[in-house]
């Protein structure tokens, strides 16, 4: 007869779920309410999206004063690590998530907006990020994985246009690929190490000194290729230009930020141990995927002439940017792709919500798509304030000091520098400056042309007071990033530090 | 208020830039000029206050910003910048006294007060990132400028200045980096204060690499040869304000930073880059010349002589003593000045006539007495005639590299004289001879507005010929610090014995045989 298993309660650790907990409490609650009543107001559940954030919000940065004092925490059968950088990306996750939920409010009424499920939906998606980045479980991870991206595919296509379906079917069929590719690289490393668990599988590679190096190829080919499709890594990018330009720009601008912050801890979780412990070809691969991402999408964005697309381009650069952290691997490295990407999500939430206010219903006669860039010609002369917005946040993503992105950009080629990486410092270098051109060539649109008259009623049609007000905590953001650098920096060296990374 | 004063001077404008956008844009252009004018008052009480006989930098402020980075604001002026601040207050103020545009004077007048801030700020900086900040930011307010008050290829015309610049940039911001890094790995500190990096010496090897990355940066807003092609499109599209503050301001920013950054930071790859650049700037002397002489343009005319005059600033910097470097200080002012003057000058016929082909021209000495004579006066400013203000500061330099070498200094010399040549005759071109152009015969003298601009040029251009002590003082103090922090941190026994040894001046480094 089978003894009784017998675990205490406290040994669980239940805790350590409480931020996912609280979100997915969240979700229900708007879908419970829904059921007693019906036909409620976008702004109420918006409200109560931000409130349940909140709450997550103080869960993560409680469990941030934990680890400052414990260490790292683990629970529910050591499925759960709550490390420094968890706390890190998922304070990023929270806080981009509460800034992109307001921009719901638009004046204009939007179909996906008054379907309750939306905000469910959204809230599931960030407690599945949430899981993913506090594991170091590959299936807890590529559960969180699916969670979120299945809830990203039904948001995309809640878009009620014929564009949004084809980029949620285009991005439901990568995913599963991707899906696919994921687990069939855990499966080989459960294969060859016995375990699931990142840190065991380091181990137990570490004991047989890499006898198995050729399994463990093939298992990081699988995941490099299932991480690369949730980053848009070239060439696994091909989905990226049209899924942004087929979803609202409120939903691709959370698309560039938050998916992917949640995928570069995954990959520092997963390829940090692999190239500190010399795995040369993995450092090769990751070079040129790097180098490449970053070039080849600054040279599609070239082309392009649409400013969502561009700004699809342009998201793919910087992933490819902050990618070589993961390959630099220092300590100071992975602070900058934390600081980069904290800083990046101020910027692009201003960018992309500047493209938001000014979404038309429809295309005028021989307009190609939502936000070419004639639509924004002359800009300031007919509204110069919305002309310096835009262009402050264009000159930022360009890398020009003293704005925001700058310092993650120095910080970041620093520690290239200091990682002993030359060549690639210098190479990221002039990849800002060619990524230089297509940024100026809106603020070429708005400040040295002549307005078109046609565009004009669509400038800030859907801007409301909230819309604004966030558009405004981005310019501050972005503006005084100088003064808030080095507090981050301190923060996140910290957590990144304590956690061995 | 006297221990900030710098930074107010930096910040200042920017203030009231920001205040700009409330005022009426009837009012505007007054509330520009008031306000350049302030600035200008304090940078004349900022010399007023300075000492012209210590030699170190003084009125520093600090702050840190990124403190875990190393990065802090740190501010402060020597003889050196001193008078390059006091030159870009003054060429704002002129600039926007006799600013003639009519099109939306508004958003002109607040970008130029924006370009003012990060002017004044590159030239106080001392921390290699506030230097690199302004360095960046001042791309954009004349992006602007070029890119919507310009001519036809306005646009092409920016990006091109724009791309151009900021990818020099770039790499040199990749060598700043390289800095910290090594003074990190030498103290255990992050940091790009340029002070802490002056006690730094690193091997030569290194230095090598590190001039180079400088160089690109620098190189490219000098412009010298061959990265030069941006600037005459730039001049040739640009207005009139935006080809003045460019020829007498921005571009000094390049020289300046060699002289900030280059020199002191690595003095044995100055040596060993000493002819090389030499080189450089004589093809950028004669070659420009020569261009200039082909030109049926006359702002054209004027860009390349620009372009030609900036070659004997870089030669004198790179003559890596006293007189060379203290000549190109001096000759950076002179060059602000009389290129500044050419270009409002030009601008004054464009104005008029709406063509700036000298072939249009012709003759005007009779119509237009007054333009005839201030343009005389400055074109032969620029050709260095003695007792002008180019002379002082080419003299000065030229007899710096003459202590390093005869034969280079001789072909030098020559190429200022065929400038000379091509001055003179476009001068003969458009002034001299009967009136042929029917338009001509009625042109209006130069306007009161118009002289309020370009009297006190006159005045400078003459009275710094005449009497230029009370720059070269301090100017010289501080340049000898330089040379001597360069001579004593010099490792190699041809860079010890290039750059002389103040400190000791008997032996044979201040009479050494030159070849």
């Amino acid at each position: 007869m089978l003894e009784p298993i017998s675990i205490s309660l406290a040994s669980l650790n239940i805790t350590t779920m409480a931020p996912m907990l609280i979100a997915i409490v969240g979700a229900l609650a708007i879908l419970c309410i829904d059921l007693m009543k019906e036909g409620l107001h976008k702004s109420f559940y918006v409200m109560v999206s931000l409130l349940f954030l909140l709450l997550d919000l103080g869960a993560v940065v409680d469990f941030g004063n934990i680890f400052l004092k414990n260490g790292s925490v683990l629970g529910m059968f050591d499925m759960m690590l709550i490390d420094g950088i968890a706390v890190l990306s998922q304070i990023i996750i929270v806080a981009g998530s509460m800034l992109f939920i307001p921009l719901a409010l638009t004046s204009k009424r939007f179909h996906e907006y008054n379907y309750p499920e939306y905000f469910a939906l959204f809230l599931f998606m960030i407690a599945g990020f949430q899981f993913m980045v506090a594991s170091d479980n590959l299936i807890l991870i590529f559960v969180g994985l699916e969670t979120a991206s299945l809830a990203l595919y039904t948001l995309i296509a809640l878009h009620n246009r014929s564009k949004s379906f084809e980029a949620a079917v285009k991005y439901f069929t990568m995913g599963a690929l991707a899906a696919g590719f994921f687990a069939f690289g855990s499966m080989i490393f459960y294969a060859i190490t016995g375990s699931v668990e990142i840190n065991q599988i380091a181990l137990a590679l570490a004991k047989d000194e890499y006898v198995n190096i050729g399994f463990v190829l093939v298992a990081v080919v699988f995941l490099l290729a299932a991480i690369g499709f949730k980053l848009s890594m070239v060439p696994f990018h091909t989905w990226t230009p049209d899924v942004y330009e087929g979803s609202s720009a409120a939903l691709a601008g959370y698309m560039s930020i938050v998916p992917k912050i949640a995928g570069f801890v995954v990959a520092m979780r997963l390829f940090e141990f692999l190239v500190h412990s010399g795995v040369v070809w993995l450092q090769v691969v990751l070079y040129v995927a790097v180098v490449v991402t970053m070039t080849a999408s600054n040279i599609w964005a070239l082309v392009q002439n649409d400013v969502k697309r561009m700004l699809a381009y342009s998201s793919i650069s910087h992933a490819g940017f902050v990618m070589a952290a993961i390959l630099i691997g220092t300590t100071q490295a992975n602070s900058a792709l934390f600081l980069y990407w904290a800083l990046f999500s101020f910027t692009n939430l201003g960018a992309f919500s500047m493209l938001w206010v000014s979404r038309q219903k429809n295309l005028i006669p021989g307009q190609s798509s939502d936000h070419p860039y004639e639509k924004f010609a002359g800009l300031v002369k007919t509204m110069p304030m919305a002309a310096i917005m835009m262009a402050l946040f264009m000159l930022s993503l360009a890398g020009i000091p003293p704005f925001g992105l700058f310092w993650g950009k120095i910080y970041m080629i620093g520690s290239a520098v200091s990682g002993g990486y030359t060549v690639l410092a210098l190479i990221m270098a002039l990849n800002s400056a060619i990524a230089a051109y297509y940024y100026l060539k809106l603020i070429v649109f708005m400040f040295m042309k002549e307005p078109i008259t046609q565009y004009q009623q669509y400038y800030l049609m859907n801007a409301s007071l909230s819309l604004k007000t966030i558009i405004g905590i981005a310019a501050i953001g972005t503006i005084f990033a100088v003064f808030a650098v080095n507090p981050l920096l301190k923060v996140i060296t910290l957590f990144v530090y304590n956690s061995g990374y | 208020m006297q221990e900030h004063i710098l930074s107010i001077l930096i910040f200042f404008p920017a203030l009231a830039a920001m205040l700009g956008f409330v005022v009426h844009k009837d009012s505007v252009r007054a509330y520009g000029i008031t306000v350049a004018a302030i600035e200008f008052f304090l940078s004349l009480w900022l010399w007023n206050l300075y000492d012209p006989m210590t030699s170190g930098m003084q009125f520093m402020e600090m702050a840190p910003l990124v403190s875990a980075f190393g990065i802090s604001y740190l501010v402060g002026i020597d003889g050196i910048s001193l008078f390059i601040i006091i030159l870009s207050t003054f060429f704002t103020l002129i600039g926007i006294a006799s600013l003639t545009e009519k099109r939306r004077v508004k958003d002109l007048i607040i970008t130029l007060l924006f370009l003012e801030m990060t002017m004044v700020g590159v030239f106080a900086a001392l921390d290699a990132i506030v230097f690199y900040v302004f360095w960046e930011l001042s791309l954009i307010p004349m992006l602007y400028i070029i890119g919507a008050w310009g001519g036809p290829l306005r646009i092409y015309a920016s990006i091109k200045f724009f791309l151009y610049t900021f990818t020099g940039s770039l790499i040199m911001l990749v060598g700043m980096l390289f800095m910290a890094y090594f003074y990190y790995q030498a103290t255990g500190q992050w940091s790009f204060s340029l002070l802490e990096w002056y006690r730094l010496i690193l091997p030569v090897n290194f230095q090598m690499w590190l001039f180079a990355a400088f160089f690109f940066g620098f190189a490219i807003k000098v412009p010298m040869f061959p990265f030069h092609t941006w600037l005459p499109y730039a001049h040739g599209q640009a207005p009139t304000i935006g080809s003045v503050i460019l020829a007498a301001i921005l571009l000094k920013m390049g020289t300046y930073a060699f002289i900030r950054f280059s020199l002191p930071l690595f003095p044995d790859a100055s040596v060993v880059f000493m002819f090389p650049i030499a080189i450089l700037a004589i093809i950028m002397i004669v070659y420009a010349a020569m261009v200039a002489y082909a030109q049926e343009d006359i702002k054209q005319v004027v860009a390349y002589s620009s372009i030609s005059h900036m070659g004997v600033i870089i030669l004198g910097i790179f003559a890596l003593n006293v007189e060379g470097i203290t000549g190109s200080v001096f000759l950076m002012i002179a060059h602000g000045v009389v290129s500044g003057a050419l270009f409002l000058l030009v601008g004054v016929i464009y104005d008029r006539r709406h063509t700036k082909l000298m072939s249009e021209f012709g003759g005007l000495a009779s119509v237009m007495p007054r333009y005839a004579t201030i343009f005389g006066i400055m074109m032969m400013a620029s050709v260095g005639l003695p007792l002008t203000i180019n002379f002082v500061g080419e003299f000065l330099s030229l007899l710096g590299f003459y202590k390093q070498s005869h034969s280079y200094t001789l072909v030098a010399g020559t190429a200022i004289i065929v400038g000379a040549i091509y001055m003179l005759s476009a001068y003969k071109k458009a002034f001299f001879g009967t009136v042929t152009k029917e338009e001509n015969k009625n042109l209006k003298d130069v306007n009161r507005t118009e002289l309020l601009g370009l009297v006190p040029l006159v005045i400078v251009a003459i009275w710094l010929g005449v009497y230029p002590k009370p720059l070269l003082e301090p100017i010289n103090n501080s340049v000898e610090a330089i040379v001597q922090l360069m001579h004593d941190k010099a490792q190699t026994a041809e860079a010890k014995q290039r750059i002389p040894d103040l400190a000791h001046p008997a032996g044979l480094n201040s009479t050494q045989e030159a070849h």
